[in-house]
């Protein structure tokens, strides 16, 4: 990042929605060793998603700025940096925390949104057609129910309910 | 032995076919008795990062399942592994989180006590049948074969859901369950590296490179097949490889074989009874060096 960032500008009240959700507890313990992203798959890759830079983001109120970014999608969730960060902040956690803060503001990636209709109809992430159960048949195997009704009482009971993304 | 419900999760029942009949023809020679619930939905793994409270109770809602039927749970997923395990412990610890829990899931005629136990069927071979066992039983030995282990993430991390199974940085599990049926498990550099599934559908591109680095390693080490035991690691390794080729203008053929194929072969079984004629990545070569 080439541009100053103007502290008095930032949001200091995501880095404590971030602290008081579940999850997100431990992140001021980051010292900024930086093993989180020495040791991430993505980040050797892709040069968007940096693990000690979101920690960062977070800490100085970069609330747009990480919402709204692509990278907040892009942990793997192999939990490498979960295992080798020596202060246990939990960054595997910390992005779940950071992703689910984006979609109740409305942000979520279509590919998540996809999923979240298709596990509300089905139960499954992929939709048990007959042809799968004819399959199955076939092989051997049980035929799998195409529709799970406890889904829809679930999202009600939590609370996620049907929400068009905002971009 | 507790009777174990199978957990198949989403990707298995259609894209898997091959693992769950190797999976249940193995437990059916060594009397693993596995118990089939229809019911079962998504474990809640991909709603975790959308919406924490609705995977929780997901995953509440799949034990309870199993409790109700008197089952333990066996995974056969790594992530279904990961998320069932790691929602467990959560209800077992905390009686708020349990009591907020079993607030909703009586709304759907339910409740989770939290008596299940939560297993991967490798898990559950090494436990409840174990490496000495399982080599009594091998009839059919792999010698001529050089296997490369892919564990999986979830399989091992995070390592407190775990308690002390296996180590993260040095995993020993697959590699002695492969040892024992004759073959060699070989030592690589990418051993420990992720398959990248997580992210096939949120960027198919970063996901493809981060397979094709596994790939790339695995060819250089000149083994038969990958071994692995997780169906989101295959779609990459196996049902992508062809994407992978083509974007990256390479060549591999690499067999992808999932851990209870190659324990059939070993004790055995027919390798169509095993699945194989549903591997994308055509193992004939595998099957020629055993000559069956």
């Amino acid at each position: 990042m080439s541009s100053i960032i103007y502290l008095d500008k930032k949001n200091l009240a995501f880095k404590n929605l971030v602290l008081s959700t579940p999850g997100g507890e431990n992140i001021l313990r980051c010292f900024a060793c930086g093993a989180c992203s020495a040791a991430c798959p993505v980040r050797e890759i892709d040069e968007r998603y940096n693990p000690r830079r979101i920690i960062r983001m977070v800490l100085l109120g970069m609330k747009d700025e990480v919402l709204r970014s692509d990278f907040v999608w892009l942990c793997a969730s192999c939990y490498t940096c979960t295992e080798r960060c020596p202060q246990d902040v939990h960054l595997t956690t910390i992005m779940r925390v950071l992703k689910n803060i984006a979609v109740s503001e409305g942000i979520i990636h279509p590919a998540y949104q996809t999923q979240v209709e298709t596990i509300r109809k089905h139960g499954k992430i992929y939709e048990i057609e007959d042809f799968d159960n004819k399959k199955r048949g076939r092989l051997g195997l049980p035929p799998l129910e195409k529709q799970n009704p406890d889904m829809v009482r679930i999202f009600e009971l939590t609370g996620l309910t049907k929400r068009e993304p905002k971009d | 032995m507790n009777p174990y419900a199978l957990f198949l999760g989403c990707t298995i029942p259609v894209r898997a076919q091959n693992y769950e009949l190797a999976t249940r023809k193995i437990a059916a020679v060594l009397n693993i008795p596995l118990l089939d619930i229809d019911n079962f939905t998504c474990c809640g793994f991909p709603i975790d990062s959308v919406h924490h409270k609705t995977s929780l109770l997901m995953a509440a809602r799949n034990l309870a399942l199993a409790e109700q039927n008197n089952a333990n749970l066996c995974t056969i997923c790594t992530a279904c592994t990961g998320m069932l395990t790691e929602t467990n412990l959560v209800l077992r610890d905390s009686a708020t989180q349990r009591d907020e829990v079993n607030q909703k899931l009586r709304e759907l005629g339910m409740e989770y006590r939290g008596t299940v136990e939560v297993k991967h069927f490798v898990r559950l071979l090494i436990e409840e049948v174990g490496f000495k066992a399982l080599q009594e039983k091998i009839t059919r030995p792999l010698n001529a074969l050089r296997f490369a282990p892919h564990y999986g993430c979830h399989y091992l991390k995070p390592t407190a859901i775990y308690s002390g199974f296996d180590s993260d940085e040095n995993p020993q599990t697959l590699d002695q369950l492969i040892t024992l049926t004759g073959a060699e498990s070989i030592s690589y550099e990418e051993k420990l590296s992720c398959c990248g599934g997580a992210l096939l559908a949120i960027d198919e591109g970063l996901a493809l490179k981060i397979s094709k680095k596994k790939l790339d390693n695995l060819i250089a080490n000149r083994v038969d097949a990958i071994v692995l035991i997780c169906p989101f690691c295959s779609i990459m390794y196996e049902s992508n490889q062809r994407k992978i080729e083509s974007t990256f203008q390479t060549e591999y053929h690499l067999p992808v074989l999932y851990y209870p194929q190659i324990l059939g072969l070993a004790l055995g079984i027919e390798p169509k009874e095993l699945g194989f004629n549903q591997n994308r990545v055509r193992p004939t070569a595998v099957l020629e060096k055993l000559g069956v």
